[in-house]
């Protein structure tokens, strides 16, 4: 074995280790794989920064033609609104990035990947961990914009925020891959599943009205939904106020999202 | 290192594809062995399993039954030493189409083990050697097919490895491209001595660029030989054109006469398939002439490997390639990226 990997080979040879030295070993070899792949997948967002712009037409309509309807009625309609827009945001980034993947399997060099040495599981993690980049550059943009206006910053509460999105982004990161590993080069079929799980998602989180008045059924659904946990905890901490029972349910919601997701997503590449 | 030991060992290799109830062999029972250093290629129509089998080769798809060794490394049980011992340039383009080249380069160095500085090195002189240095930090969809192709090479060609698989290399590209590609393959052969197997379906490129031709139809090896040898079991195909019937019925008659001459008259032409045919030629116009026969046209043909195709198939490979088998390898190969 080691005398035909030494033929002139850099391929990785492989020796008998104590198996926790191994187990060392392979970690390590996966956060190595992992930071390739994430940093592969930054580059086009370095080469071309304004293409997280793509992900945020639809919230920063909504930010602009939406948010001016809303009532006064509880302060700042805006200091209720943005945080909304915000995961808003991310769910619709981190939603599209399966279509990326989808390119590079139509292209080939997903398929280039696989045989690679790459961990399978380094395929996902990359790409999903690479998604809280352009995460964090659109809430920043939303808000520069909102600052202006009536929404007041508080800087700590925001990264707080910000931290909890970015698990929420890792999940449905995953998932979007998943889904894009499942569709297999369909587009429709991806595009489709996108769009019919996107926007139940965002009304029953009560990302654009308060659930508060709705009916029992509605109210009962969007318990479900951890999207729902995730954004009240962030219109908390945007706002500076700091609700130990709802900030530690919007970090839950955020993990259970990240877990499944990886979950998902990790199985999903292995199957590859 | 022994330069005659086997660096692929296929048994009984086989794969099944199901696709609307229907199995599908794609590949069935192939036993293959490859030595270290040859340069060979896998040739067959569309669908006849080519593809099945290089991706079996490469860990992207696990065999039905059967199995195979690649740098010494099982594809089933040592997926991983087997990708890091070859190189794969697959149908598509390695190299990411919103990367630059020379990063995708880099980081697929890095995936192979190699340091950051020696990563970057190797990138560099893979740009010079495939001459990409002036597209190398352009976007990879920016470039020319051929230009993505000889990146895609370079990607395959990173780590050095021992085993180089190309499968089709050549589709799609123009003819100047494909016989630059072909020039790049041949020279690397020559450099490297590394084994580098290619499937292809273009008859004249297995001619040109393999020592060995393995033909492959409906999953099964029917020849493995070397193109000449493969050719010169037929022999060359003379044509003979007369003024008149009565001088091809003279010219057939004496052409059946030389040994293992294979002589067919059509009206005023006559074809005969004669080993060594173009030395057998002169004689035989001569002798026609002579006896006030002379033809007023000659051609000798050699053989070509669709010559070849046909004796062993009963089909011409452009018909073949043509035929509702194709059909079968798109499945194959959806099916082949799903599992």
């Amino acid at each position: 074995m080691s005398t035909i990997v030494s033929a002139g080979s850099t391929a990785r040879t492989e020796r008998p280790a104590p198996p926790s030295t191994a187990r060392r070993a392979a970690l390590g070899r996966i956060a190595a794989d992992t930071i390739n792949v994430m940093s592969r997948e930054l580059r086009p967002v370095w080469h071309e920064p304004a293409s997280v712009l793509f992900a945020m037409v639809q919230p920063l309509v909504f930010l602009g033609l939406f948010a001016p309807l809303l009532p006064d009625s509880h302060g700042s309609a805006l200091q209720w609104f943005v945080p909304g827009i915000v995961a808003m945001t991310c769910l619709m980034g981190a939603s599209f990035t399966g279509a990326g993947l989808m390119d590079e399997m139509v292209t080939g060099s997903h398929e280039r990947m696989l045989v690679s040495p790459l961990s399978r599981s380094s395929l996902l993690l990359g790409r999903a961990f690479k998604e809280t980049v352009p995460m964090l550059m659109q809430t920043a943009i939303i808000l520069a914009v909102a600052t202006p206006f009536s929404f007041d910053l508080h800087p700590v509460g925001v990264l707080v925020g910000v931290a909890m999105l970015a698990l929420f982004s890792i999940g449905v990161a995953s998932m979007s891959y998943a889904l894009g590993l499942a569709s297999d080069g369909q587009p429709w079929l991806f595009w489709t599943v996108q769009q019919t799980v996107i926007f139940p998602l965002l009304l029953l989180a009560g990302v654009l009205l308060p659930l508060d008045g709705g009916p029992g059924w509605l109210r009962w659904l969007s318990d479900l939904n951890p999207l729902k946990y995730v954004v009240q905890a962030v219109r908390e901490l945007f706002a500076g106020s700091w609700h130990a029972d709802v900030i530690a349910q919007g970090f839950a919601g955020g993990l259970v999202i990240a877990a499944l997701g990886l979950w998902i997503g990790v199985r999903g590449m292995q199957r590859s | 290192m022994n330069t005659t030991d086997p660096v692929i060992v296929t048994e009984a290799l086989t794969r099944t594809f199901t696709s609307r109830k229907q199995t599908v062999e794609a590949v069935r029972g192939l036993d293959l062995e490859i030595r270290r250093g040859e340069l060979v290629a896998l040739l067959g129509p569309n669908g006849a399993g080519k593809s099945t089998t290089l991706r079996m080769l490469t860990t992207l798809l696990a065999p039905t039954s059967g199995g195979a060794r690649v740098a010494g490394f099982d594809v089933v049980d040592a997926q991983a030493a087997v990708r890091g011992a070859i190189g794969y340039v697959g149908q598509g383009n390695g190299a990411g189409h919103q990367q630059h080249g020379r990063d995708e380069l880099v980081s697929q160095g890095r995936a192979h083990g190699l340091s950051r500085r020696d990563a970057r090195a190797r990138a560099d002189e893979l740009i010079a050697d495939l001459g990409l240095a002036s597209v190398s930090d352009r976007k990879v969809a920016t470039l020319s097919g051929g230009q993505r192709r000889r990146l895609d090479i370079a990607m395959g060609l990173v780590h050095r490895p021992e085993v180089l698989f190309l499968d089709e290399p050549s589709t799609g590209l123009d003819p100047q491209n494909r016989a630059n590609l072909q020039a790049q393959v041949e020279r690397l052969h020559a450099e490297t001595g590394n084994t580098i197997v290619l499937t292809t379906h273009y008859l004249e490129e297995a001619d040109a660029l393999a020592e060995r031709v393995v033909v492959i139809d409906h999953g099964r090896v029917i020849a493995d030989d070397s193109a000449y040898r493969l050719k010169s079991g037929l022999g060359d195909r003379i044509t003979l054109a007369f003024a008149d019937v009565s001088g091809a019925e003279v010219a057939a008659t004496r052409a059946a006469r030389l040994p293992g001459a294979d002589v067919t008259r059509d009206g005023s032409r006559v074809v005969a398939r004669i080993a060594h045919g173009n030395e057998l030629v002169g004689a035989l116009v001569h002798d026609l002439h002579g006896a006030g026969h002379a033809p007023v046209g000659i051609e000798v043909a050699r053989p070509t490997l669709d010559d070849v195709f046909l004796e062993l198939t009963g089909r011409s490979l452009r018909e073949a390639n043509e035929s509702p088998t194709a059909q079968d390898e798109n499945d194959d190969s959806r099916e082949g990226a799903a599992a």
